[in-house]
């Protein structure tokens, strides 16, 4: 027997939909069963764990330590830590609508309308400008507070807009340079991605953190954040300029050669022609390296940032709550999925609106 | 001068001079830079301190490893331990990963369910974070004391895992490994240039030598390399407050296996099932009108095809992966990033380790680009009946 496709499957009525796609033959049966049987049984033990067997309140800590179940006790008792990290306690609502406008930001990116160059600056400039202001402080009657004490989300949600903001514009001018026709330009910077590609994100990280202080003079070597920022925007602009190579590439000959006998120079074929349709070419691997660049902004905590995932870290690292380790990685692995997921359907809704890749 | 930067050939000439140039003169200043600032400090540069003796320990090595072993030792040491973490996490990785990915083309309701939850819980969460949790729950396992061996053989504790070994020398593992290797690498070779021209009957003959060979050598590698006046296999045993004998696994080396294996397991079943859905409808009903059984048509026809179309993808998730090894500092795993950053804070040496990092990763990467392109090529179909 041969598998309907989605389309013939949903058409069908439901005891033969139940019966095809479960109970086939024998060995369908099993499996159905067997899985089945897994799925209840690990659904079961995370209920009891996260809802049956929890406590909630601070107050009962104590009967958490005893307790078979999860102990939400510590998101209740430091849920401010985690999300806010070292920021001033009074000023958190700052923290909290910086994060705001993030996502917001990210949001609207995502609407069509705002899909032009223009746009899509003038957005992310305005949205950016706002978190910084809100997060740095110093005028508009805000108490200033220095990069050292941000943290938690906040942190995390700027370095990953900032290494897409700078690293966006910087991956169309190592795509470019790559296309040149000049050979040299083409293979130095060919080199270049190559090697920075092959290297782990981490250690480039590490590199620009700890080792960049040596090399530069001491009036180039700004904030520890900011220069991990700037070597991870460079990290992602090689390989998102890999991925617009790949855009253009699929481009057809005729459009570029079209765009030379209409008679336009190079800048309006690449800004007018070229870029616009590699783009959308590319939409779906962009989204993808963007939803990767997302969650490996949690590498910073080893080289000593206080991200969400080290604020998390050290919520439960007193001795107080040190039992509920598990119970804050939880928590956090719950926020980055909520952010991942929902960015990578986005992807995925796209790419299907798109057409692209059902060629 | 104007008319010069009219012709063509010489402004682009002039172009890629000063790219090229102040690329080049940007990493010399940098270097430079560096070199004053750290002979201010009173380092001498060059190569000379991987004689030195390290003065640290490293909590877990292949080969023997003491605080009065060289800066260059310490290296190999991590540089074998990314390697080792690498060869046990990339393969066990590609089993989860075929495994979810058949779950989830196999047409059953239930399997598809389960595999997509697998994936996207696995693939939405940071490595690093994923890392954490094991690591938190290896450690939280009960002290060896109050640890129950399962079946008198496999004891989980927060200080490890114990598994039975063998009373063999680490070079006849490696050796017997270096053996099976070997065979591999005939066997596709053979399978490239040989026997896809042979005779069937000589083929399976020549399989069968081949493998009895490989294994016959295996076997006595590890035979000759035994400890002597030990028996072959050693089972953990409770003794006090820890376990004697058998193989300890330490939780960190545990926890990044899994956590590597995991995280990778959810993006290779990705790959794979792209791979599934590739292989033409035809294919499949071909068999089905030969009158070969689903099993028969999964093993014979549906994976070869798709595992075939899905190598240069899985070769870049191979490298990126093994890139990914690196996270193992965080849980202070020592390999090789862990003691290259070792070695610069305590050494000082940075610009030579840091040289030494970028060199390992790329000869790294490039050998295992370089092997499994091999492996592609061997495995590839011939003819022109199935362009993929």
């Amino acid at each position: 027997m041969s598998v309907p496709s989605p389309a013939e499957i949903s058409r069908q009525p439901f005891p033969k939909l139940l019966k095809d796609r479960y109970f086939a033959t024998r060995i369908d049966t099993i499996v159905t069963v067997t899985f089945g049987l897994l799925t209840l049984w690990l659904l079961w033990s995370f209920f009891e764990w996260a809802v049956l067997h929890a406590y909630v309140d601070p107050e009962d800590r104590d009967a958490c330590v005893q307790s078979e179940g999860a102990c939400w006790a510590v998101i209740t008792a430091r849920w401010r830590i985690v999300l806010f990290g070292l920021y001033p306690f009074e000023e958190q609502w700052r923290s909290a609508l910086a994060c705001l406008a993030i996502v917001l930001t990210t949001i609207l990116s995502c609407l069509p309308s705002f899909w032009t160059a223009l746009r899509l600056s003038l957005l992310w400039i305005v949205g950016f400008a706002a978190f910084y202001i809100l997060m740095r402080g110093g005028i508009l009657g805000l108490a200033p507070v220095s990069e050292r004490d941000w943290g938690g989300l906040a942190l995390t949600l700027f370095i990953f807009a900032a290494v897409v903001l700078i690293g966006m514009p910087l991956s169309i001018v190592f795509a470019l340079l790559r296309r040149s026709n000049l050979p040299w330009i083409s293979r130095t910077m060919g080199l270049v991605i190559d090697t920075i590609r092959s290297l782990p994100l981490l250690t480039i990280m590490f590199a620009f953190a700890v080792v960049i202080p040596f090399a530069t003079p001491d009036w180039m070597n700004g904030q520890q954040l900011y220069r991990v920022i700037v070597g991870y925007a460079i990290f992602f602009a090689c390989y998102q300029a890999e991925i617009i190579r790949g855009g253009i590439q699929s481009l057809p000959a005729g459009q570029e050669e079209a765009a030379k006998a209409l008679g336009l120079g190079y800048w309006q074929r690449v800004g007018y022609i070229i870029l616009p349709q590699a783009f959308r070419n590319a939409l779906p691997p962009t989204i993808n390296q963007v939803v990767i660049t997302f969650k490996e902004t949690s590498l910073v905590t080893i080289i000593g940032f206080f991200d969400i995932l080290a604020s998390g870290r050290a919520a439960s690292g007193t001795g107080e709550w040190s039992f509920a380790t598990i119970e804050v990685y939880v928590f956090v692995a719950f926020i980055f999925f909520v952010f991942v997921f929902s960015l990578s359907r986005y992807g995925a809704y796209l790419e299907r609106r798109l057409g692209v890749g059902t060629r | 001068m104007s008319a010069m930067f009219k012709n063509r050939r010489t402004r682009d000439n002039v172009l890629q001079a000063v790219f090229v140039g102040s690329l080049v003169l940007l990493v010399l200043a940098m270097v430079l830079t560096a070199r004053t600032n750290l002979s201010a400090q009173g380092l001498t540069s060059g190569f000379g301190f991987l004689e030195r003796t390290t003065g640290w320990r490293i909590s877990f090595s292949l080969i023997d490893y003491s605080t009065s072993s060289t800066y260059a030792r310490a290296i190999i040491v991590g540089l074998l331990n990314s390697l080792f973490l690498g060869a046990l996490s990339l393969p066990l990785a590609t089993v989860i990963g075929i495994a979810i990915g058949v779950m989830r083309t196999s047409g059953n309701g239930m399997a598809e369910l389960l595999g997509t939850i697998y994936v996207e819980i696995f693939r939405n969460v940071p490595l690093i974070l994923q890392l954490f949790f094991w690591y938190a729950l290896l450690l939280a396992l009960p002290s060896p004391r109050n640890a129950e061996p399962i079946l008198a053989s496999i004891a989980l504790t927060g200080r490890g895992i114990y598994i039975p070994g063998l009373n063999v020398s680490g070079g006849s593992v490696l050796a017997a490994v270096l053996m099976l290797l070997a065979g591999v690498g005939l066997s596709l070779w053979a399978g490239k240039n040989r026997w896809s021209r042979a005779q069937r009957a000589q083929v399976r003959r020549e399989k069968r030598i081949l493998w009895a060979a490989t294994g016959l050598l295996f076997v006595a590698a590890l035979w000759l390399g035994r400890i002597p006046d030990t028996p072959l296999l050693t089972l953990p045993e409770p003794r006090g407050l820890n376990f004697d004998g058998g193989i300890r696994i330490s939780p960190e080396l545990f926890a990044c296996v899994i956590a590597i294996s995991v995280y990778g397991g959810a993006y290779i079943a990705e790959i794979i099932r792209s791979g599934f859905n590739a292989v033409p409808r035809g294919m499949r009903e071909a068999g089905e009108a030969l009158g070969l059984s689903g099993l028969q048509i999964f093993t014979r026809i549906r994976l070869p095809l798709a595992i075939r179309i899905v190598m240069p993808t899985m070769i870049n998730q191979y490298v990126w992966l093994f890139k990914a090894t690196t996270i193992g500092i965080a849980i202070s795993f020592t390999d090789f990033f862990m003691v290259i950053s070792t070695s610069i804070n305590q050494s000082g040496q940075t610009l030579e380790l840091i040289g030494i990092l970028m060199g390992g990763f790329l000869a790294i990467n490039y050998t295992l680009v370089w092997v499994l392109n091999r492996v592609n090529d061997a495995i590839a179909l011939r003819g022109t009946q199935l362009r993929m």
